[in-house]
């Protein structure tokens, strides 16, 4: 067994000094770091020799992908020198396993950054909070003109959203668990299906019956039915799991002393679950927020700033950023940029909610 | 406590008081008034939604039996979309629905599998509980912040892979392109706005929700299994692929699918990268291609009431083909699941 001696994962010999000293256990080897490190190195020597001398190919993206194939060379064929394939197969395995996972932080880093980094511009002027973009043309500069009206449009849109959404969905849960009966079967299985709508049927739904048949115009109020439309399901299929999850043993005995069935869910169910019922609200409202189809066939476009919702078009931050964006216009993609960060904060603004209110209640538990 | 006296009443034990000690006693109980509201509430709650969310079923479906009845089967098979005259069909947009679900899948797979192993095997316990609420947040990431990202960052970065794709793996047909990839000055413009980049970007937004997927099945996986492995002398991946992978085979697939079924909806990013072609597009390198939510997003604001309907029948093609992945999905998922339970 030469491969176990050998290991990355630490089986090292056995410590000849002080038995009672516990044996450290996953501790990486002078041999695990340099052959990582060796390896990189080459990699990148090689792949840049490669890169600028052997191949025509040319962009940076070409040579990292050499790079990292020929690091990965070196890495396996290091590592075989002096260990079994077992341990080149697990380091191999490790090495990919992690690229895997650097990639998808690094993309996610970059998508971030790079809004907020082309948003930076328009953000810096008080304007673009506080003025609506009727009299600001696509030639203007950007300190004309703002977003005010799409920031108003989003946070009514998902108020009445919310407002629609949550009694309704965590009522469904809680007949979904709580009471059940005959009905509940079906209920549940349309429920989970219609998770599947995409939101854009959802918006050609509320398009076609309440504007076309039902005559209301594209406005504020068509917009968050059909938002709601789409986070109605997703709010009730999640709170139905954080509810299923609540230990039976609590509800019976909160009715072995003698509480009824209503007190029993509003003063035991209800509350046992509130970490998981906020998170999954706070969730689908994100959701919710950043939906721009159901809005685009609903809301209609506009420049000005509009607090009816009953009346005229009404444009939300997601609807703004993706019609700016089509503008041939510098100006109009540094505010398309501008929206989508201002948007990108308050989704993280609700998401910091959420990890603060389920930190607090385990923190309060323990 | 004063809740609690007032309750007891409410369960009304009848025939009260030690009758024949062996006839059990009756259990049957009377709800409180307040217990009937509760349940009407409730009930009619979940009523409202089954209407809602099932009237939209119902109400795709009314509409769009016209629609098959009228063009028959020459709805699925015309790649056209020209009401004037009368070609209406949906060859094309669903090939490439599934084209850039495809893509999507194909780079989301591999990422999402290594990321949720690395978050729940390899990473260090402080880092692990930021991970995974990055992950999360990666899902609620709006998707038009996506599709910005995708036209102006990756877009102009991307032609580069494309372009040599198209000189060095053409013998697939998929990567073929119209023009010379080979040319001096090759056409930069052929290879944007295509379905390989709208794919990629679909990828990323995918991504997560497969990964909290599977890493959920994999923490569920007997701590006592994969001690065994390792003290067996297996090495880490070798206990990754003996105990834990076979455990998660569940969620591996359920969580792959269920981001397949966001790709086939998804519009909005695909709305910005895509140039709209309706042609059956198999070089998915080349500019133009189209999806069904696309052609929905497109098309509603000067259709007629014929064309709408055709529509809702697209989007009722589309919302069935997710309802049968996402189905799929959770069965598979709840399968893997089954034995965990959580008691007092």
């Amino acid at each position: 067994m030469t491969t176990l001696t050998d290991s990355p994962s630490g089986t090292r010999p056995a410590l000849g000094g002080d038995v009672d000293a516990p044996r450290p256990l996953r501790q990486r080897t002078v041999d695990d770091t340099a052959s990582a490190l060796g390896s990189a190195a080459a990699g990148l020597a090689l792949g840049w020799l490669i890169y600028t001398r052997l191949t025509p190919v040319t962009g940076w993206f070409a040579f990292v992908l050499i790079a990292y194939f020929c690091g990965m060379l070196t890495y396996a064929a290091v590592t075989m020198l002096g260990s079994s394939t077992v341990v080149v197969k697990d380091r191999l395995a490790s090495a990919l396993i992690g690229t895997a996972a650097f990639t998808v932080m690094f993309a996610l880093a970059l998508i971030v950054g790079y809004t907020l980094w082309q948003g930076h511009r328009a953000l810096g002027h008080l304007n673009f909070f506080t003025d609506d973009l009727s009299k600001a043309g696509p030639l203007d500069p950007l300190t004309k003109g703002g977003v005010l009206h799409a920031i108003a449009g989003t946070l009514f849109m998902i108020t009445l959203a919310v407002i629609l959404t949550v009694p309704l969905g965590i009522g469904c849960a809680v007949y979904l668990t709580e009471v059940g009966g005959r009905g509940s079967r079906l209920v549940r299985t349309v429920v989970e299906s219609m998770t599947a709508l995409p939101s854009i049927v959802a918006g050609l739904f509320i398009l076609v019956t309440v504007i076309l048949f039902l005559g209301l115009p594209r406005s504020g109020l068509a917009a968050s039915l059909a938002i709601s439309v789409m986070m109605l399901p997703i709010i009730a299929r999640a709170s139905e799991v954080v509810l299923r999850v609540v230990p039976q043993g609590l509800r019976e005995a909160s009715l072995a002393l003698g509480s009824s069935q209503w007190q029993t869910v509003w003063r035991v169910v209800l509350p046992t679950a509130r970490p998981g019922l906020t998170t999954a609200v706070i969730l689908g409202t994100a959701r919710g927020l950043g939906e721009t189809s159901p809005v685009l066939l609903t809301a209609g476009y506009t420049t000005y700033l509009n607090l009816d919702p009953s009346q005229g078009p009404m444009v939300s931050l997601p609807l703004l950023t993706f019609s700016l964006s089509r503008s041939p216009e510098q100006v109009d993609i540094m505010r398309s940029f501008g929206a989508a960060s201002v948007l990108l904060v308050l989704v993280l603004a609700l998401f910091a909610v959420a990890r603060a209110v389920v930190a607090r209640t385990k923190g309060g538990r323990q | 406590m004063h809740d609690l006296t007032e309750v007891i009443p409410a369960v009304d034990l009848e025939g009260p008081g030690p009758q024949d000690a062996d006839t059990p006693r009756p259990l049957r109980s009377t709800s409180s008034t307040g217990d009937l509201v509760f349940r009407g509430l409730v009930r009619s709650a979940g009523a409202v939604v089954l209407a809602v969310t099932g009237g939209i079923g119902l109400f795709l479906g009314i509409k769009a039996i016209p629609v098959f009845r009228d063009l028959g089967l020459s709805f699925f098979t015309t790649s056209d979309w020209n009401p004037d005259t009368g070609h209406i069909g949906i060859e094309a947009v669903l090939v490439g629905t599934l084209e850039l679900a495809t893509v999507a899948i194909v780079f989301a797979f591999p990422l999402a599998l290594g990321l949720a192993l690395y978050i729940s095997e390899y990473a260090p316990p402080g880092v692990k509980g930021v991970m995974i609420s990055l992950v999360d947040l990666m899902a609620a990431i709006p998707s038009v912040v996506y599709g910005l990202w995708g036209v102006f960052f990756l877009m102009p970065r991307e032609l580069y892979v494309s372009h040599w794709l198209a000189q060095n793996a053409s013998w697939i047909p998929v990567f073929e392109v119209r023009t010379n990839p080979n040319a001096p000055n090759w056409e930069q413009g052929t290879y944007t706005s295509s379905l390989f980049i709208a794919g990629l970007v679909v990828s990323l937004m995918v991504l997560p929700m497969a990964c909290s997927v599977m890493r959920e099945v994999f923490s569920l996986c007997p701590p006592g299994e994969k001690e065994a492995a390792l003290a067996l002398g297996a090495t880490r991946w070798g206990m990754i692929r003996s105990v834990l992978l076979p455990f998660g085979k569940g969620g591996i697939i359920g969580g792959t699918m269920l981001g397949l079924g966001r790709a086939l909806g998804e519009t909005i990013a695909a709305l910005m990268i895509l140039s709209i072609a309706f042609e059956i597009k198999i070089r998915i390198l080349e500019l133009g291609g189209t999806t069904t939510s696309v052609l929905i997003a497109s098309r509603f604001g000067d259709a007629t009431s014929f064309q709408l309907s055709a529509l809702l029948a697209a989007g009722l093609v589309l919302f069935l083909i997710t309802l049968v992945v996402n189905t799929l999905a959770s069965i598979v998922v709840g399968r893997s699941r089954s034995g965990a339970s959580s008691g007092i």
